[in-house]
């Protein structure tokens, strides 16, 4: 068994590598506009897709990318349709296998923003293994992983997500599958940067996808979304006015988690503590505790434990405590600036040798034990 | 030792195969014989043949593994249908290996391990040795020479200090050292060769050369044998050579695609015999730009190419059979989004995990039709070890040019096999244009002059599927060129802007159009050769055409030698295009009387011609996970000649006469 000390190339930021949108003369600044196509979109009306949308279209131009320079690749299902509808680079693949393809082209292109656009069902069924791998080698690009809990483009058979029990036309007597929890499955497979947000949050959703793109490695952001038709509701719990302020547990990197109606210090009636008893942590009244004993969150801790045992306060069937925000941001080097790194450092040498392509190659193929013939 | 005066004989050709457990060095001992005789100048193909699992039980007959090397004076084309000497380095490896020995065979054995334990685990109820010279030999009808290989090679690597365990291992390079002295090979390369391998270990090194030297003295002081054999180089045309295995040709020709095209080659692979060494080797050459990555699957991997395809690289994908199962819905994306893409699939025996050391051409039909819908995919298919290379390169030729997925169908023959490759001049190569695209190619509004003069300018726009007039393929626009932003996939698109489109007028065109570009791909391919000496080109008089594919073109060029040698005319076609077959197939076929199709498999190219041509195409199909057998194939081409000309034909007679002295068995020619 033999292995080597890698090169470790410098941590930059998600977007080093990618040229610079510069306005000059003539050219405006971009807008969100710039990056509409041409094309009717055609999610239901309500979809919370729209919003996804609207959002991503108006925040791209803040990036400060050139628009050639951003690729959006995504599998198959209503949100895959994504990239049609953004005057980007764009392939619109097939069910579940987007990041493998957007791992062939971020390894292949350092100049290059990529974004992969997925589902529930694209990512964590049919494509769970190029999903893991991708957050595993941490490849540089940012997965939007819209999660509706269903399988909407089939018409609302039940998802990896859906809730136990759950009644669908392929489930006549409830399912019986025991759902995924996205944000746990990728903490579990090392993903550097795991996030989620909500559809019609668009201020806390521009928020984490800025964070995201400005993650070198595999961002991974969960969007809760709704699909009025197929799986209307299933995000109650987190928008209704009444239950928000006791489901919703925001995540904020150095700040303690306060959720839960508000004190008179301006921060939420509840937290989060260690439970010793089961190793994860609990929600308590911020009343009943001392306050040193308050979680304070750090997404920067290089342990994902912590990270983990939050992400598990979700119960898939009610979302009725969800953590969002952004649970791990930390550094690693990536997959493809390694991979470079050794191509980069290997024509060096060859290089160093002085010779063309060509003549390098009728080295290659002369090689070994040759003989001649007159 | 006293000089034994030895006997030279003169031979034109000798199949050797060396076989033992898969632990004894059996296919490195035939891979060094290969080296020597390359070096010494004689023509040459080999055929390693070696077990799927890594260490199955040592001395059963699963464990065994064998290297044949045919070689020659003159020009060969097959590994030999059976070996004119077997070493048998135990129990197993004779029995495993007698049933493919003519009669009058040489066996040169291992006497040491034919233990009590060892006959039991081979199922031989007593020793076949034993009987040697009685009346029911069972070994009667080969010559048969005992020897105590490892006995005498403990002996003499004893200097070098080694456990008795390491003492043995070297019997192989002893048994090589003794076949090289038979067949005065030249000794250089063999101990350049250990003192290379062997460099960080030196007594095993020095036990290696020692076992090496010993083997060889052995021969020329032995009484045991008295013939030496002498086979003439053979004459090649001029050029440098050296011997080469398909899969590191194969290799070899990827890189100079990416050379000769000037695009980044990016692999993305999943591991699986026979394909495995290409990821091996092309991992070594990142000085070329060439990026491997390791796939989490076979899904994975032909997903990685086609995104590094969409960025303007070259993507490749290897793979064999079980492989191309899963990557069919991916291929089935590179059709529909028109990109560049080479798919390698060494095929093996099939279905399913099938033979996975064992080759096979069975994967023909999955190439050509192993997707959903309408999805043709160019297929290009080598003939021999060396021919991998300019096959490859042609495969990115293709892929570049019309913007579409390339099948490259090798074999695990071609893989592991190896013969003597004249080394091409890289500027012969074709160039290969990526021309992407830089400029919009559509306009929406055209330029306006009004009539005070001022001109507005054109509005232009990019259309990703506005296709080249003569190729018929789209321009290839790759993210970071300003201004040919555009999206592609897997739904139908609309001719030209390419938008999605479910008109159904349009997917009928677009169908027809994908259809279309493969079919012009013909119009970029040489004529086909016929090879029929019985007349100038094209007035031959043979009326049998013997027409075949892939790794099949040894034994049917070497059944096609014995049957003209016998003095009957037939002809012989191979192919390189099976996707789309070159323009002048058709009226090629329609020239004969019969049609022959030796495949492996059972008549997948037949299928394809006979849909195609409307040819009566007669099958000769073996599927035993080896190569065909030339004298079979050449019974099977005669019988046919007979019916075509209504004569009766008779092979073993050798019309054309004073040939060379033939060895045991009949000359492949
Ligand atoms: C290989 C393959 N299998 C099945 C399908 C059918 N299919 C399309 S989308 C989809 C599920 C999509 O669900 P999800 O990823 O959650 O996306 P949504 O539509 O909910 O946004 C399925 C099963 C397909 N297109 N390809
Ligand atoms: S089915 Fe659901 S997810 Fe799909 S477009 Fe309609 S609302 Fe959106
Ligand atoms: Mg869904």
């Amino acid at each position: 068994m033999t292995t080597t000390d890698l090169p470790t190339p410098d941590l930059r930021t998600g977007t080093e590598s990618v040229p610079r949108f510069v306005p000059g003369e003539g050219d405006q600044p971009q807008t969100g506009k710039d990056f509409s196509s041409d094309q009717e979109v055609r999610w239901c009306p309500g979809c919370g897709d729209y919003a996804v949308l609207k959002a991503v279209q108006s925040f791209l131009p803040d990036l400060g990318l050139r628009r050639e320079n951003i690729v959006f690749i995504s599998g198959i299902g209503c949100s895959s349709r994504f990239p049609y509808y953004l005057d980007t680079y764009g392939m619109h693949s097939i069910h579940g296998r987007a990041p493998s393809i957007a791992t062939g082209l971020a390894t292949a292109r350092e100049d290059l923003s990529v974004w992969v656009v997925t589902g529930d069902g694209d990512a964590l069924s049919i494509g769970g293994n190029h999903l893991i791998h991708a957050l595993r080698r941490n490849v540089n690009m940012t997965i939007l992983l819209f999660n509706n809990r269903i399988y909407g483009l089939t018409k609302g058979q039940y998802s990896p997500t859906s809730e136990a029990g759950k009644v669908t036309k392929s489930t006549p007597m409830g399912s019986v599958d025991h759902p995924f929890n996205p944000v746990s499955l990728a903490l579990g497979a090392e993903a550097t940067f795991v996030a989620r947000t909500i559809d019609s949050d668009r201020k806390h959703l521009t928020a984490v996808l800025s964070a995201a793109a400005a993650h070198r490695g595999t961002s991974l952001v969960e969007i809760y979304q709704n699909c009025p038709i197929f799986n209307d509701g299933a995000f109650d719990a987190i928008k209704d006015r009444d239950t928000k302020q006791d489901a919703i547990i925001p995540l904020v990197h150095g700040e303690q988690i306060r959720f839960g109606a508000t004190l008179e210090d301006g921060r939420g009636s509840r937290g989060l503590v260690r439970d010793l008893e089961t190793g994860g942590v609990k929600i308590v009244a911020v009343t009943d505790v001392d306050d040193a004993a308050l979680l304070v969150h750090d997404a920067h801790q290089a342990d994902p434990s912590t990270a983990f045992a939050i992400s598990r306060l979700t119960e898939m069937g009610y979302l009725n405590q969800t953590p969002i925000g952004i649970f791990r941001q930390v550094a690693r080097p990536t997959y493809d600036d390694q991979s470079r790194a050794q191509i980069t450092s290997a024509q060096h040498v060859a290089l160093g040798e002085g010779t063309d392509q060509t003549s390098r190659l009728t080295g290659l193929i002369n090689g070994g034990d040759t003989w001649t013939v007159v | 030792m006293g000089q034994v005066s030895k006997q030279v004989k003169q031979l034109d050709r000798v199949v050797i195969r060396f076989a033992g457990d898969s632990g004894d060095g059996m296919q490195l001992t035939g891979d060094r014989f290969t080296q020597e005789s390359a070096v010494f100048g004689n023509d040459l193909v080999t055929l390693p043949n070696f077990p799927a699992e890594i260490r199955a039980p040592q001395g059963t007959l699963p464990g065994v593994s064998s290297f044949q090397v045919h070689f020659a004076d003159h020009d060969i084309l097959t590994a030999g249908d059976a070996p004119d000497v077997l070493v048998a380095m135990n129990p197993a490896a004779l029995k495993a290996n007698l049933g493919d020995l003519p009669a009058g065979a040489t066996i040169i054995v291992d006497t040491h391990d034919f233990t009590k334990r060892n006959l039991d685990k081979a199922g031989y109820a007593s020793n076949p040795l034993d009987a040697l010279g009685d009346a029911n030999d069972p070994l009667g009808a080969f010559a048969v020479h005992t020897v105590d290989l490892t006995g005498m090679t403990v002996e003499a690597v004893k200097e070098h200090g080694l456990s008795r365990k390491d003492a043995s291992r070297a019997k192989n390079m002893f048994a090589l050292g003794l076949l090289s002295w038979m067949y005065g090979r030249p000794t250089e390369s063999t101990i350049e060769f250990l003192s290379r391998r062997f460099a960080k270990v030196p007594d095993i090194r020095d036990a290696n050369i020692t076992a090496f030297r010993t083997g060889w003295n052995f021969g020329e002081t032995t009484e045991t044998f008295v013939v030496q054999y002498e086979i003439k180089p053979a004459t090649m045309p001029a050029g440098t050579y050296r011997n080469i295995t398909g899969n590191l040709a194969l290799s070899y020709g990827l890189v100079a695609g990416g050379v000769r095209s000037g695009l980044p080659v990016l692999l993305g692979s999943y591991p699986i015999t026979p394909a495995s060494d290409i990821l091996h080797e092309l991992s070594k050459h990142k000085a070329f730009g060439v990026t491997t990555l390791q796939a989490e699957d076979e899904i994975a991997g032909i997903g990685m190419a086609i995104g590094a395809s969409f960025g303007g690289a070259l993507g490749v994908t290897t793979t064999s059979g079980p492989g191309v199962a899963l990557k069919s819905e991916a291929i089935g994306l590179a059709v529909m989004t028109e990109l560049p893409l080479v798919v390698v699939d060494v095929q093996r025996g099939g279905p399913s995990t099938g033979l996975p050391t064992k080759t096979e051409q069975a994967d023909l039909l999955q190439a050509m039709f192993g997707r959903n819908g309408e999805a043709p995919v160019p297929i290009v298919a080598p003939q021999s070890p060396g021919d991998c290379f300019s096959a490859a390169v042609e495969a990115v030729r293709i892929a570049v040019t019309y913007r579409t997925p390339v099948m490259l169908l090798s074999d695990g023959y071609l893989a592991n096999g190896s013969e003597p490759w004249r080394i091409p001049d890289v500027d012969d190569l074709p160039l290969i244009d990526p021309a992407f695209a830089t400029e919009p190619n559509h306009v929406v509004e055209p330029e306006k002059i009004a009539d005070d003069g001022s001109v507005t300018p054109a509005v232009q726009d990019f259309w990703p599927y506005l296709r080249d007039e003569e190729t018929l393929a789209r321009p290839w626009a790759v993210p970071g060129t300003p201004g040919l932003e555009h999206r592609i996939g897997g739904l139908e698109k609309g001719e030209g802007h390419g938008n999605i489109s479910y008109d159904p007028a349009n997917h009928d065109l677009m169908v027809r159009t994908r259809q279309a570009k493969i079919d012009r791909i013909a119009d970029s391919l040489p004529p086909l050769e016929v090879d029929d000496p019985s007349g100038p080109p094209g007035e031959g008089r043979a009326k049998v055409l013997v027409i075949g594919w892939g790794s099949t073109y040894g034994p049917i060029g070497a059944g096609c030698r014995r049957v003209r040698k016998a003095g009957y005319a037939v002809a012989q076609v191979h192919l390189r295009h099976l996707n789309p077959f070159p323009k002048d197939l058709g009226d090629i076929l329609r020239r004969y009387d019969k049609v022959l199709v030796p495949e492996m498999n059972l008549g997948q190219l037949s299928l394809l011609l006979r849909g195609r041509y409307l040819v009566d195409a007669i099958g000769y199909n073996h599927v035993r996970g080896l190569p065909l057998k030339a004298a079979e194939l050449a019974e099977a081409i005669g019988n046919l000649v007979g019916e075509a000309e209504g004569i009766t034909v008779d092979l073993s007679g050798n019309l054309s006469g004073g040939s060379t002295p033939v060895t045991s068995i009949d000359q492949e020619v």
